[in-house]
């Protein structure tokens, strides 16, 4: 896009009174980003204007440009994205984790007659009045999607699309009547829908960084209060917080976040950018303090790399390329998220369902054993494959991965329990059949109805529920069906001396009531 | 050169329906078919609560766009099914897998599906700038300027107009048919699901069926009215007419009503302030539902107050009396 170079003279003069009026105070906790700030805004002010002039450029060279940070354009541009994606990113997570994500979708449509507005005041491209009126209309945007839902029986979620869209609609007519205007062309109107990274001035830039400033500030002063409200906001009232004010502030900020961004990445997109770094952040922590850092970096991130792309050719939009990268993000986290992404699930799962097909191998061959009444030390595969009811390969594969697991060796066609293996046995049924009793005797359950249920819940009984069992019940020696439940015996012990009926079992640990 | 050309009653309100009839009347009939498809269809969304649907729609459509313009390097009709059903499918997947596999909400799951596919379609036109024969001015205004300029269609010795009339037309009057057709098990799937599944109303085929019409809707009127603004033509009929009446048919009909209001509306404001025709006529139905919304005898504001000023005048004084 080409930089009009009717501007630059005005945004150097603003850039001077502008962080020196009213930019400072503002941003007095964030003092290393107010110098980086100064310093990029006081080097290199003659090559401002000829971004973007050139008419063909080579990927490579840009791209070298881009990554030396060869000029003040490229500088410009990446701490104004940089900025903008730790407002953004920040004040995304409030919308995300109260669900709230449209609000910002219609908000961020409904700043455009505003933008147009800020234009046609002065006709030149001035980022604080277009601060302003955007800001003015984004504002009443929200308002009327508030009177609209008050007032009729007119849902949120059709109040939210008719004002987005309407406004969007009016912007766009007032833009259709300025771009007929003899200067309107040339204005730079247009890098306002998709975002042009390259056409940040030094005013756009301490423009975001006061907000930016602003948000960090205001969220880190008053970071419990806007957790309470945004998590439990019945809890808040009852500590008489000022809910309604918490509220407009959070939306106050949010709204200066959207207008300071939309130079760099568009009306149509600032949602996105509000939206996706915060809730691929959530994929990744479920602590609300590192889902802000990690939303802000992402947005951060993301900023960088739609700068960086649509530097790469000549009339790239920013906005696009911003919210690609961020969804790419995303996808990434939903794929790989430790604990909770879609790939880490998925082998937990499968590791899970091996270790119940083995736990269930394992309770086989015991009740085998015990049909022998443990005379014998080893199980015929073809007795296992009957007890399990499939065929005998399917048995062998069984029993190859518990061999692999370290749980019984093959000799021939017969199956021998290691150690470990016995003891792993004699848990497993010693879980189920403590369930069953536990379940006739403390729940009246028929005798007869119990064995479903524990065939679920013998996998995931962990030691404190089985010890809790064991101190609840007052007898644990035989079940509900007569049959004697086994102790866990100590690993180098023989199988035949596990579960005989006569032998006190003695539980884990030997603990006993 | 000014901002807001000078008033001339003859030139707005009287040469668009004489000289001017076979350039501003015939977008203002693109606007209306558009209008009238969506807003029969918005009335079904804004019932089920998917109103946003529509705008995840509308938005994900682009790179389906985009890509069968690519591939058949024509916006022909099979192009444009092609692009709405793929576009649609995706969206649709998109949002079950994130919202389904993770922790995700629903609404932030259909923002940031929708959103990224939109950058995706802004990404695929702005590089292949060369080959596909749409700019991100089209995306967002539409191109119903242009229309009059195309082409008839003629079969034998009838003129049709142009191509996009043509094909707003048929989906328009295919609507109107599906509508007809399927009016019970919309209406009942809409109200009651649970109920329209007791009754061996498909369900989740209406659902699904709703969604893939939509996305034809949305990709029809794509060149006329643009991504966004199709959002309004989708809401503001079905919501106009929800404040005017109770009843789904009449509903219906007001739908119908307020297209053609804002279409002849938004003809004359777009001619009077000399701006975007897709813009104006969002401009108009927003004023025509803003009416709706004070006057409606229904629920408007002002019938409204009207009637709680009596009724507590009135039901004083009864109070009073009976101490």
């Amino acid at each position: 896009m080409t930089r009009p170079a009717s501007i630059t003279p005005r945004a150097q003069v603003l850039r001077g009174d502008f962080l020196k009026g009213w930019g400072i105070p503002a941003f007095r906790g964030a003092g290393p980003l107010l110098g980086l700030v100064l310093w990029l805004a006081s080097t290199g002010e003659v090559e401002a204007a000829k971004i973007g002039d050139l008419a063909q450029v080579r990927w490579t060279d840009q791209a070298i440009r881009f990554i030396t940070l060869a000029d003040p354009a490229v500088r410009y541009a990446c701490l104004g994205t940089v900025l903008l994606g730790v407002s953004c990113g920040l004040l995304g997570s409030f919308l995300v984790v109260r669900r709230m994500a449209l609000l910002g979708d219609a908000l961020s449509h409904a700043v455009l007659p505003g933008v147009a507005l800020g234009f046609l005041w002065n006709l030149q491209k001035d980022p604080l009045v277009i601060f302003v009126g955007a800001l003015a209309a984004g504002l009443a945007g929200a308002a009327s999607v508030a009177l609209i839902t008050r007032t009729t029986r007119l849902k949120e979620d059709t109040a939210l699309g008719m004002v987005l869209a309407t406004f969007f609609g009016a912007g766009l007519c007032l833009m259709s009547m300025f771009q007929r205007l003899p200067t309107g062309n040339k204005s730079g109107i247009d890098t306002f829908l998709f975002g042009q990274a390259a056409a940040l001035g030094p005013g756009d830039v301490g423009l975001m960084a006061t907000v930016a400033g602003l948000v960090v500030v205001t969220l880190a002063l008053g970071y419990k209060e806007f957790l309470l409200v945004s998590f439990d906001p019945g809890f808040a009232r009852v500590l008489s917080l000022p809910t309604r004010g918490l509220e407009r502030l959070l939306l106050l900020l949010l709204a200066f976040a959207v207008v300071s961004a939309l130079q760099a990445v568009g009306v149509v997109l600032v949602s996105a950018m509000l939206i996706i770094p915060a809730a691929t952040a959530s994929l990744l922590t479920d602590r609300f303090h590192r889902m802000l850092a990690w939303s802000a970096a992402i947005g951060a991130l993301s900023g960088l790399a739609g700068a960086f792309l649509s530097f790469l050719g000549t009339r790239l939009p920013t906005g696009p390329f911003m919210v690609l990268s961020a969804g790419v993000l995303f996808g990434l986290a939903l794929v790989f998220a430790p604990g909770r992404g879609l790939l880490p699930r998925w082998l937990r799962q499968r590791s899970n369902r091996d270790r119940v097909a083995r736990e269930n191998t394992l309770k086989a061959i015991y009740q085998v054993l015990e049909a022998g009444g443990f005379t014998s030390e080893s199980v015929p595969l073809e007795a296992l494959a009957a007890r399990r009811r499939v065929a005998v390969s399917e048995a062998r594969s069984e029993t190859r991965s518990l061999v692999v697991a370290g749980f019984a060796t093959v000799v021939g066609d017969a199956v021998l329990l290691t150690p470990s293996g016995w003891q792993r046995a004699c848990a497993i049924v010693r879980n189920h059949r403590l369930w069953e009793l536990y379940l006739t005797h403390a729940a009246s359950i028929a005798p007869d109805h119990v064995h479903d249920d524990a065939e679920k819940i013998e996998h995931v009984l962990g030691e404190a529920t089985v010890r809790e069992l064991e101190r609840k019940l007052p007898k644990i020696d035989v079940d509900p069906h007569g049959r004697p439940i086994p102790s866990i015996p100590v690993p180098a012990a023989v199988p035949r001396s596990g579960g005989g009926a006569g032998e006190r079992p003695v539980g884990y640990g030997g603990r006993r009531p | 050169m000014t901002l807001v050309p000078e008033f001339q009653y003859q030139r707005v309100f009287i040469e668009p329906w004489t000289t001017e009839l076979g350039s501003h009347g015939l977008m203002a009939l693109v606007t209306f078919l558009v209008g009238a498809t969506c807003g029969l269809i918005g009335n079904f969304l804004i019932l089920r609560r998917m109103a946003l649907m529509g705008d995840a729609i509308s938005h994900s459509v682009l790179p389906g766009i985009a890509t069968a313009f690519l591939l058949t390097g024509s916006r022909g009709i099979g192009a444009m099914a092609l692009g709405a059903v793929g576009a649609a499918f995706t969206t649709h997947l998109l949002i079950e897998i994130i919202s389904r596999h993770s922790r995700i909400k629903p609404d932030a799951a259909i923002g940031i599906a929708f959103s990224t596919l939109f950058a995706a379609g802004v990404v695929l036109i702005a590089v292949f700038a060369d080959r596909v024969d749409l700019d991100q001015d089209c995306v967002l205004n539409g191109e119903l300027p242009m229309i009059p300029l195309e082409p008839s269609v003629r079969i034998g010795g009838l003129v049709l107009g142009p191509p996009p009339l043509v094909r707003l037309g048929c989906l328009w009057v295919g609507t109107v048919f599906l509508l007809l057709a399927f009016y019970k098990e919309l209406l009942l799937s809409s109200f009651d699901p649970g109920l329209a599944a007791c009754l061996g109303i498909p369900v989740g085929r209406v659902h699904h069926g709703l969604m893939l019409w939509l996305a034809m809707a949305v990709v029809a009127s794509f060149e006329a009215v643009g991504a966004i603004l199709v959002i309004a033509l989708l809401i503001l009929p079905g919501a106009t007419a929800s404040l005017l009446t109770e009843k789904m048919v009449p509903r219906l009909v007001w739908s119908l009503v307020h297209a053609a209001l804002s279409a002849i509306a938004g003809m004359h404001l777009s001619v009077a302030l000399d701006c975007s025709p897709a813009g104006a006529s969002v401009v108009a139905g927003a004023g025509w539902f803003a009416c709706a919304w004070v006057f409606s005898p229904v629920g408007g504001l002002i019938p409204a107050w009207w009637r709680r000023r009596r009724a507590s005048s009135g039901g004083g004084g009864t109070v009073t009396g009976g101490d």
